[in-house]
């Protein structure tokens, strides 16, 4: 039996001042399930992401969320002015008041719980998105959204941290919708990843992909090429702009 | 102390107790040249009440307001960045209130006082209006605070989390106007920004907490006040701006302390 769904996005259009961004974009995310969207710079993936979020308006289709849903969302980045004397723990309960202990508690899940103290201003990166993690937790949210979770964070960390993800998504069984340019990383929790560019090139399983030794292999010397390898998939070309330019030519690549 | 003294101190301190907090959350927010705009439409705003028989300070509430959305109206359009805005609109405000009061030949509006204050001039009706106006811009404040601090850190999470940011935002603008038009007989328009900048600057080394940083920014801000009104009676200064420079030496003072008394 297929978990409830918690997010319906249907035949998604808009365009700012003229430029489409999204043309007729479906998705959806259900309990307990990792959607990752993928794509280059510019491909609308946090477009997307704050038209889910209610934040933008799409100009066609629509965006369907299960009544009564609570959304946690980790936002792409967030600087916080140095002239602001802000803690931890007050940044985190600036969304939902939580005594101490649940503060504590919540940091404690992300690994964070050292740093409940200290100046908002003072964390590293990887801290930071812990903490922003930490803040969408405590909202007791069904689906978490997170853009790019793993911005701004070195190797190691971007491991930690979709691995946090991934027991987050298992003890709490939360949908998770999270953008990245890491296709690589994003492979071991994922269930379901979505190549946007504009328009959904492809989208599926991870699993069939993430076993064909080829495609490791691949992605061990073009880790940070990760895009190139879902290109693989595309039974179309796209031209600067992100436009399709080129019908389906079979076989041609593999 | 004479009467004119009390009215001043009294008049003085009901201003900095409010600016305290609403400039910290100005500074914090990075809208210092915001408020300027707004103070400088002030004058705009007396020469309008006066045209329209109505109380001066509402004639700036209003004046400010009509300012504030203006802007709103301007950035939308992205065609101009906000500081640009924000320079053709203080401007062009207080050169059409100099240009108005010139028109109103029957009208006698004292510019000088409302350009750079004229704190030892308060009389008991300032004082209601001073002491009214800014409890309830405080009162207001502290009722927003919470969803003000949320949407000053990161406007989009606090809109994901349910905070109605614009709404917010246009009555946080409102009581930056209602603190201005009674700030006007303290500091003038030319300087109020100060009195809502200058203590809450001097405030941040010593906080730890957006509250604290707050009640320090008033309690620096009535400093200046008494500070500045003893040296303009010491010295036979001009009262506005002695209170202005007596805030930016606070400022200095604390720049100066030591570490260990410092916030983080």
């Amino acid at each position: 039996m297929l978990a409830e769904t918690l997010l319906t996005v249907e035949k998604l259009s808009l365009a700012i001042r003229g430029n489409p961004i999204l043309h007729a974009v479906d998705l959806r995310v259900r309990a307990g399930e990792i959607v990752a969207l993928i794509g280059p710079n510019g491909a609308g993936k946090s477009t997307l992401v704050r038209c889910v979020l209610g934040l933008i308006r799409p100009d066609s289709g629509r965006v369907a969320l299960k009544p009564g849903l609570r959304i946690g969302y980790m936002p792409q980045r967030l600087t916080v002015d140095s002239t602001l004397p802000l803690t931890v723990r007050r940044f985190i309960t600036l969304g939902t008041p939580a005594s101490r202990g649940q503060t504590l508690e919540i940091l404690t899940e992300v690994g964070a719980e050292e740093i409940m103290e200290t100046p908002v201003q003072a964390i590293s990166g990887g801290e930071l998105q812990r903490v922003l993690l930490a803040r969408a937790l405590l909202r007791r949210p069904d689906l978490l959204v997170l853009d790019e979770p793993v911005q701004g964070v070195d190797l190691n960390g971007q491991y930690e941290l979709y691995d946090l993800i991934g027991a987050v998504r298992k003890r709490r069984g939360c949908g998770i919708l999270m953008v990245s340019h890491e296709l690589h990383l994003v492979m071991a929790s994922t269930d379901q990843v979505i190549c946007l560019n504009r328009h959904i090139c492809c989208s599926g399983h991870p699993d069939h992909v993430a076993r064909d030794p080829a495609f490791l292999e691949l992605f061990g010397i073009e880790g940070a090429r990760s895009m190139a390898i879902y290109h693989h998939h595309h039974n179309h070309r796209h031209d600067l702009h992100g436009t399709v330019v080129e019908p389906a030519e079979d076989g041609a690549h593999g | 102390m004479d009467d004119f003294v009390a009215r001043a101190l009294l008049g003085g301190a009901g201003v900095a107790l409010a600016a305290g907090p609403l400039g910290t959350f100005i500074v914090w927010r990075r809208m210092a040249y915001f408020g300027d705009t707004l103070a400088h439409s002030g004058l705009l705003g007396v020469v309008l009440g006066a045209v329209l028989g109505i109380n001066p300070e509402l004639g700036v509430v209003l004046t400010c307001l009509s300012v504030a959305l203006i802007l709103v109206l301007l950035q939308r359009q992205r065609a101009l960045a906000t500081d640009t805005l924000l320079g053709i609109l203080a401007h062009t405000a207080l050169s059409l209130g100099l240009v108005a009061l010139a028109f109103l030949e029957t009208v006698r509006v004292d510019l000088v006082s409302y350009l750079f204050g004229d704190i030892l001039s308060i009389n008991a009706t300032d004082l209601y209006w001073i002491w009214g106006g800014n409890l309830a811009a405080l009162a207001a404040l502290a009722g927003l605070w919470r969803p003000l601090l949320a949407a000053t850190v990161h406007e989009e999470l606090a809109r994901v989390e349910g905070v109605p940011v614009f709404q917010i935002r246009l009555t946080f603008m409102l009581l930056i106007a209602v603190v201005i038009a009674v700030a006007m007989k303290v500091v003038g328009i030319l300087l109020i920004t100060s009195l809502l900048i200058i203590p809450a600057a001097a405030a941040r080394r010593f906080a730890r907490t957006p509250e604290g940083m707050a009640v320090l920014a008033s309690a620096f801000g009535c400093a200046a006040i008494g500070a500045g009104l003893w040296a303009s009676l010491r010295w036979d200064t001009p009262a506005g701006p002695s209170v202005v420079v007596a805030a930016t030496a606070l400022f200095a003072l604390g720049s100066a302390a030591p570490k260990r008394l410092r916030g983080r």
